[in-house]
């Protein structure tokens, strides 16, 4: 049977891309691993970071391939109704997925203020649980600057307790920098928002003009977070080793941060699509669509962030 | 465009693939060799266990054997099966060409080696394999985990990437390829049972993803999410763990439940009793499984009112799950009943899942639960449901299906051989450990005291015999393939309902061309 065929299922020809993305994620991966063990456990992983850019000078390649592939196939309209719809539920179900991994970091922060804190600090148990055997005169605030280790002093805790944590000198006001770039995300949602509006108008100008803006509305809080966290390490004191507090605010905004530049460039990559190739017709635009979701996502879990790692 | 006549030559064929019945043949065999791989360390296991005291293997080798035995089962044999079954089948049974997204299909497969390969390889790193459990509790993973670990942390970031692929897939296969007539009220019960399941693990195995991550965090860059000297909470871990574990064995327990519901109306020549109960029961225990987690953790000194409502909503689970038992009992009832070796499968893996339920609810009950924790009656329950439940009834479905698969007959009498040693061999090894459990024998330990000696030599026995049964598996499947007698009509089975029946044995490369019409 051939393509030519009464075939109203478009099913891809076998492909090299998939097993080349693993291999390529394989290397990234297993190179990351081994600097990060001779950073933690010995000679510093050189090797590893070396082995670790190979892999991702692969896998950029790679997926550069495969997406250029699907756009191709899409220029050349090999791409049914149907599989649109089928790209459309996969992006859907992604995101969902990635709301459920900051689902993980949120519910971490409300089990530790909510319970964890308040226990150490000895509520809730008849005699005094382990605030009175291990951490004596520790008392629970928010945001914990004091942490238990130094409520008892590093060399008064119990032997089996390694690691330093030492809490920040200041906290992060949410009045700062983490205002203006609530104002900035929010912001680009609403001109990423006008852009589709002017794209299925059919204004390909408008369109090019408002995904600029929202892409330098992106990169702005991009900036801001670089200096936000010079501050913290720099002028508060706040880091990664500064307790719960510090542990919970880097991997809530750290990893928001890192969603951010992946939308950015998925937004980018559709913005160059936009200006060099002529892409996105007002009917036709499932890749700026689906970065645009992706966006504003990005944006959901910063207001999340934004008042319950700020300013609760 | 590429021309469709056929598979590609060579190896080129499998590493290539974005055929999804090439992709099932994939991932099952790969299940295959892990199955093999687990069953290696669960017999230097029981060997150990064979007399008490310490005779094969040091207690740290031993340790690394039980957390690798878990984890390769989980996740390289019984999960990869699943979806293998669900890429063979789903298609062919809702009248769809293919997978709804074929090149991501491909990456979901071959992320699986990648990830094995990082798994295995921590065996001959410094400090050897990570031997904290499967369940890989904190500060035995972070505080005092080999370093090995980042490597084990980055498997399970890679196992967890190519299930959420899958799962998208699978979805998006269910919701969008459906052929025209086939609603959701008519699809199989496995299809069924794999839409949700699919959207249990988008949901859950991010949450895996954000635990490991936070392991990496604290053994690397000094965070104190899992050490109270910061002001963080080993049991935090167990707590993101759970709620991404127990959804976790659901996702292997619902498509079993699937596969029974299709052979069982099959050898029965009746149709599916209750069939809409059965799409709500299994959604309810969907549901059920996301606020139940911390019943793995009773004693971890949660408050009263936390062991409450977790023991209360645990042992609501018994209901919807009731619902399916009572219905694949009426659906035998009054049948035409014939045992080949699916059916076997099936029947038995209702039965033992049902003892394997009632242990389930003993453990749910609070206060008992106290006295079990941790003994080796926890292992004997999760292994009627894993291995009774999941296991039996892969089994019973590859009988069910390789005829379809291959166009050719097994030969019965030895899948029959195969089911009954298989059903001694598990018996004899998994229930005497209900009695030492009971009895206080802990779990995760190479030695123990005299007065267990007996019962767990009955133990090693029976898993000695399993073990056999299982290659007596692996050589029917391949006499099959290679030799089997020619069975070419449509409907192998003549109780047998659905479109995957409407095709010719074996099926063809491409299936559906255009869309079938269902009434």
């Amino acid at each position: 049977m051939t393509s030519t065929d009464n075939q109203s299922y478009y099913v891809p020809d076998s492909s090299p891309l998939a097993v080349s993305t693993s291999v390529a994620a394989g290397v990234l991966i297993a190179g990351i691993a081994v600097a990060l063990n001779g950073m933690t456990f010995g000679d510093g992983g050189g090797a590893g970071w070396s082995i670790s850019l190979v892999g991702l000078v692969l896998l950029t390649a790679v997926l550069f391939s495969w997406f250029r592939t699907t756009i191709v196939e899409n220029r050349q309209r090999m791409a049914s109704a149907q599989l649109k719809r089928s790209y459309v539920l996969g992006i859907q179900w992604f995101i969902f997925s990635e709301i459920c991994f900051f689902a993980a970091f949120f519910g971490s922060l409300f089990y530790v203020r909510n319970l964890v804190g308040p226990w150490l600090g000895g509520e809730g148990t008849k005699m005094g649980g382990t605030n009175e055997l291990l951490w004596q005169g520790f008392q629970f605030a928010w945001p914990m600057q004091i942490t238990p280790q130094d409520a008892v002093g590093i060399n008064n805790q119990m032997p089996a307790n390694n690691g330093i944590y030492s809490g920040a000198d200041q906290v992060m006001h949410w009045n700062g920098i983490p205002l203006i770039n609530t104002l900035l995300l929010l912001s680009s949602s609403v001109t990423v928002h006008i852009a589709h509006h002017a794209l299925k108008a059919g204004k390909k100008s408008g369109f090019n003009l408002w995904l600029a803006i929202t892409l330098l509305l992106g990169f702005a809080f991009v900036g801001f977070q670089v200096l936000e966290y010079h501050e913290a390490y720099n002028e508060l004191g706040l880091t990664l080793k500064s307790g719960i507090y510090g542990s919970t605010f880097f991997i809530l905004t750290g990893f928001h941060g890192f969603h951010v530049c992946m939308g950015a460039i998925m937004l980018s990559v559709q913005w160059l699509r936009s200006i060099m190739k002529g892409d996105f017709t007002a009917d036709d635009h499932f890749g700026f669509e689906a970065a645009s979701w992706y966006w504003h996502f990005v944006d959901v879990v910063w207001v999340g962030l934004f008042l319950f790692v700020y300013i609760f | 465009m590429g021309e469709h006549h056929g598979p590609a030559k060579g190896i080129k064929r499998w590493l290539f693939a974005t055929n999804h019945k090439d992709i099932g043949t994939l991932y099952l065999w790969f299940s295959f060799a892990m199955f093999f791989v687990g069953g290696l360390f669960a017999m230097v296991i029981r060997a150990e266990l064979f007399q008490p005291g310490l005779q094969l293997v040091n207690p740290q080798f031993f340790n690394q054997m039980t957390t690798m035995h878990g984890l390769v089962m989980v996740f390289g044999a019984v999960m990869p099966a699943f979806v293998g079954l669900a890429n063979w089948m789903i298609p062919m049974m809702i009248g769809a060409p293919d997978m709804a997204l074929p090149r991501m299909n491909n990456l979901s497969f071959w992320l699986l080696p990648v990830a094995v390969i990082l798994l295995v390889s921590t065996f001959f790193m410094e400090g050897g394999a990570p031997a904290f459990g499967w369940t890989f509790y904190a500060p035995l993973s972070t505080t005092y985990a080999p370093p090995s670990t980042t490597f084990f942390i980055f498997a399970v970031h890679i196992l967890g990437a190519s299930s959420i692929m899958g799962s998208i897939n699978i979805l998006a296969t269910i919701i969008n390829l459906r052929a025209p007539g086939m609603t959701y009220m008519k699809m199989p019960m496995f299809v069924w049972t794999w839409a949700i399941t699919a959207f249990l693990l988008i949901a859950a195995m991010p949450v895996l993803a954000g635990v490991v991550t936070m392991m990496l965090m604290d053994i690397h860059f000094g965070t104190s999410f899992f050490s109270a000297a910061g002001g963080g909470d080993p049991v935090l871990f167990q707590h993101v763990f759970w709620f991404f574990g127990h959804p976790e064995v659901y996702i292997i327990i619902l498509p079993a439940f699937g596969v029974i519901s299709e052979i069982i109306p099959t050898f029965s020549r009746k149709p599916l009793f209750g069939y809409s109960s059965m799409v709500y029961a299994t959604a309810s225990i969907a549901f059920l499984s996301f606020i139940v987690w911390a019943h793995h953790m009773y004693t971890t000194g949660m408050p009263l009112a936390g062991e409450l409502y977790f023991m209360y909503a645990t042992m609501l689970i018994a209901v919807p799950t009731g619902v399916k038992v009572f219905n694949w009992v009426a659906t035998m009832f009054g049948g035409a009943l014939t045992f080949e070796a699916p059916m076997l499968f099936a029947v038995a893996t209702v039965f033992l899942f049902s003892l394997g339920g009632f242990t389930g609810l003993m453990l749910a009950i609070a206060p008992i639960d106290f006295a079990y924790q941790e003994s080796y009656f926890v292992v004997a329950h999760f292994h009627y449901t894993m291995v009774a439940g999941a296991i039996f009834s892969i089994s019973g479905a590859i009988y069910f299906w390789l005829p379809k698969w291959t166009g050719k007959m097994y030969n019965e009498t030895l899948a029959k051989l195969h089911f009954w040693i298989a059903f001694v061999g598990f018996n004899v090894t998994f229930f005497p450990q209900h009695f030492v459990g009971l009895a206080g024998m802990p779990r995760r330990t190479p030695d123990y005291a005299l007065q267990f000696a007996d019962f767990n030599m009955i133990s090693s026995l029976g898993s000695f015999v399993y073990a056999i049964a299982q290659l007596i598996f692996l050589f029917v499947i391949i006499q099959t393939i290679r030799s089997g007698t020619k069975s070419s009509e449509e409907k192998t089975w003549d109780g047998a309902n659905g479109l995957e029946w409407t095709i010719p044995s074996p099926a063809p490369f491409h299936t559906f061309s255009t869309p079938p019409t269902v009434k």
